[in-house]
């Protein structure tokens, strides 16, 4: 671009969002007016993460007339003409800084497990948009497993039901799983062959499937299109399709006022004698900054979020903030993402659509003839070939045996699942003794399965070879190493001393400083956990206007 | 290997509906990269490495531009952004790999009397698999593991590489880049008119005229 004007240079090099205006993400060269904050003046919410949580709230509390300032560390990307249809070169989306990872299973972390951009993991996410079962909120007394969530799954249903109708989820007339809800906004998409198959299985084996309720569009709304099923959706949809967190949640954030600094590195929350946040520091163009706010929210995710308490320690909090309980960077939760493979006769070039059109979750919803807690559900796979390749070579093929097994890429087809971890105080986020470019200790991952995810494992790897083969596909193998998501590490509830912070996502340790991601979760459930980070965070949004009314901030 | 998708070439759609203008710019790049350009890896590191991606991913002899793997690697490596991704069983990406040709290479010496890249295709095979498996332990490893960084970081990079070029595409029959048109026929067997054409097996001449006509 030769646009001479700020924000006209790099976007991952130099900050587009300044000098009153922002990137519009519907028009190439666009940019829409974004009211500015200074610094000295405290805002009522400094929120760090644009992402699920972060954006979402910086959305409903700027229509809630509260003065905002969200912070991102990644680039402010406008699709249409930043997003190549390539795999490698969206990397530029992932999360790459240094982190270490240990344990009985190091994490592979880096790519789809995490998002460094304006909106956060949703612009390269996946868009499946699964509601909770509603026992998952109350899994330790109604299942015998895990933790109680502090909300009532019928107040989560109607905030469900919010962000479904902001995001125009494209799903079912009729789900098949679960208490009734509302019809999707939009008609479901249509299916692709490997959808085909999962259907072909699941039906050969007597269990219920659907078509994935989506977030992206299967008719136009507003300046987005509908999607055109060109398959790179988790690198990045290039045509704004896809409803993520920038091109819904924060277009709204700055009609209503509020500021978004993009390229700008929070490395620590400030605290004062009293014990309240008073600001956050960040970097941005090479220069350290404090922004004064009367609220911190820290929404980076679940690694970033405890990285940033934990790094803000003082002398008041001398073990980070908002850890009396010890429970920050504790009870850290991916799910599982193993995956059965093989080769249907028939072509299927699952590059095609979005990755995920069919899925099944009757091993959620189904806890008769299971050995373990919790649940899965599985889906149709479509990956595009840098992750194919390494799928394979994770088989620990290479040479003419890759390249063989690659010549059939048409002709493959996969189930995979989102299965449930258990939460367990062993797998946890620390911090490392290596520093990062900004001077920030970096964190360190611990991680390992228990039995129960070995045994959910088991279960779901022979039904879904099952489900394959039923299908009609033959050379059926198991791919068993793989995670997706992250979760926990702050998790909520409703006793200060076994949790981090309330069920208004507020830390019980230090009262103007919320946490509104992935991190509060106390489950992870077996389904994706976008849809469920969005209605926390607009219950988090109302609720604090709430609060507010009734001056209790 | 026989040619599944005579004629196929994603290129051919470069300057069509599928490419955007981004990916026209950053696949160009790509392909402007030479096969013999390096600045991070040494001399005799770039021989072990030249020698490494043949057996990793062996091109067809008769491909008139192969893909530059260690090329892509090297220029990866120079420009620098790590993958957010590190076993602490290893030392950073770059210090990693320039051990690992290091040690490769005395593994070599130390069985063989000779060099990796001069041993022959079938004895550079066993090697691999001895480190892949997890039988090499020389002191030129300096405690990094061979077997994780022959999964971890050898095949994840390099494989990476290799499938981010034009020409793999189009070996796998891969309808490569795709906006802003996307694809209209989804189901079975379901091929778009700019997308490759298999060969069935004798009918190689009917895929190799459908595939001159994507655009």
């Amino acid at each position: 671009m030769s646009d001479e004007r700020p924000g006209g240079g790099d976007p991952a090099e130099a900050p587009r969002a300044c000098h009153g205006r922002a990137p519009d993400v519907f028009v190439p060269g666009g940019w829409v007016p974004m009211r500015e904050h200074g610094e000295d003046e405290p805002v009522d919410f400094a929120i760090v993460g644009t992402g699920a949580g972060g954006g979402t709230l910086a959305c409903k509390l700027a229509e809630a007339g509260f003065s905002v300032v969200a912070f991102d560390a990644g680039a402010y990307w406008r699709p249409l003409e930043d997003f190549a249809s390539d795999e490698m070169e969206q990397q530029k989306l992932y999360w790459t800084d240094d982190r270490l990872c240990d344990g009985e299973l190091p994490l592979k972390l880096g790519a789809n497990n995490s998002g460094k951009a304006v909106g956060g993991s949703t612009v390269h996410f996946a868009m499946v948009s699964l509601r909770f079962r509603p026992d998952w909120f109350k899994s330790r007394s109604r299942l015998g497993y895990g933790a109680d969530w502090p909300i009532d799954w019928r107040e989560m249903w109607r905030y469900y039901a919010e962000v479904e109708r902001a995001l125009q989820i494209s799903g079912p007339v009729t789900y098949p799983w679960g208490p009734k809800r509302p019809r999707y906004p939009r008609r479901p998409h249509e299916l692709n062959a490997a959808a085909q198959v999962l259907a072909a299985g699941a039906e050969a084996l007597g269990i219920g499937w659907s078509s994935t309720p989506l977030a992206t569009l299967s008719s136009p709304h507003g300046k987005a299109p509908p999607c055109v099923y060109r398959g790179f959706c988790v690198t990045g949809c290039s045509t704004n399709a896809k409803q993520s967190v920038l091109n819904t949640w924060l277009p709204r954030a700055l009609a209503a006022g509020a500021e978004i600094r993009d390229l700008a590195m929070v490395g620590r929350v400030e605290t004062d004698r009293r014990g309240l946040a008073t600001g956050v520091h960040y970097c941005r163009e090479g220069r350290w900054r404090f922004q004064r706010a009367l609220n911190v929210v820290v929404a980076g995710y679940a690694i970033e979020t405890p990285r940033l308490l934990l790094n803000s320690a003082s002398g008041l909090f001398p073990d980070g903030l908002a850890n009396s309980s010890g429970l920050v960077g504790r009870n850290l939760m991916v799910q599982l993402n193993q995956a059965v493979w093989g080769r249907m006769d028939r072509e299927v070039r699952s590059y095609k659509g979005p990755p995920s059109l069919a899925l099944t979750e009757h091993w959620n919803y189904t806890d008769e003839g299971k050995d373990f807690h919790g649940g899965y559900c599985y889906m149709s796979q479509g990956p595009l070939p840098i992750v194919w390749a390494r799928t394979l070579s994770g088989r620990g093929l290479w040479g003419e045996a890759l390249m063989r097994e690659m010549a059939d890429y048409n002709h493959s087809v996969g189930l995979k699942m989102v299965g449930e971890c258990l939460p367990d105080e062993r797998n946890r986020v620390t911090l490392a003794d290596e520093t990062d470019r900004y001077g920030l200790r970096i964190p360190r991952i611990t991680y390992g399965f228990g039995d129960n995810e070995k045994r959910m494992i088991r279960h779901a790897l022979d039904f879904m070879g099952r489900a394959l083969e039923a299908a009609g596909a033959r050379g059926v193998w198991e791919q068993d190493d793989d995670t997706c998501h992250l979760n926990g590490t702050a998790r909520m509830g409703e006793d200060p001393a076994t949790s981090v912070v309330n069920a208004d996502c507020r830390s019980w340790d230090v009262p103007n400083l919320w946490i509104c991601d992935g991190s509060v979760f106390p489950t992870v459930g077996g389904v994706n956990p976008s849809l469920t980070i969005q209605a926390v965070a607009c219950r988090t949004g109302d609720r604090i206007a709430a609060l507010a009314r009734r001056g209790e901030l | 290997m026989s040619d599944r998708y005579p004629g196929y070439d994603v290129l051919a759609k470069r300057d069509g509906l599928s490419w955007n203008d981004k990916t026209r710019e950053v696949v160009g790049r790509r392909l402007a990269v030479g096969i013999d350009d390096h600045r991070f890896f040494d001399e005799a590191e770039w021989g072990v490495l030249r020698a490494l991606c043949d057996r990793i991913l062996p091109q067809p002899p008769e491909r008139e531009r192969p893909v530059p793997v260690a090329a892509l690697l090297d220029l990866r490596l120079r420009e620098g952004p790590g993958d957010g991704n590190r076993d602490v069983a290893l030392p950073p990406t770059d210090v990693a790999w320039k051990r690992a040709l290091a040690a490769l290479d005395a593994e070599s010496r130390q069985a063989q009397g000779r060099g990796f890249p001069d041993l022959t295709p079938a004895e550079q095979d066993a090697l691999l698999r001895d480190m892949q498996e997890g039988r090499l332990a020389g002191p030129a490893w300096q405690g990094m593991a061979p077997k994780t960084f022959f999964s971890a970081r050898l095949l994840y990079d390099l494989v990476g590489l290799y499938y981010a070029h034009p020409a793999a595409w189009s070996e796998i029959g891969f309808g490569g880049p795709a906006s802003p048109r996307g694809y209209v026929r989804m189901g079975f067997d379901g091929r778009d008119p700019w997308e490759a054409a298999e060969a069935a097996p004798g009918r190689e001449d009917a895929a190799r005229r459908e595939n001159r006509h994507v655009r």
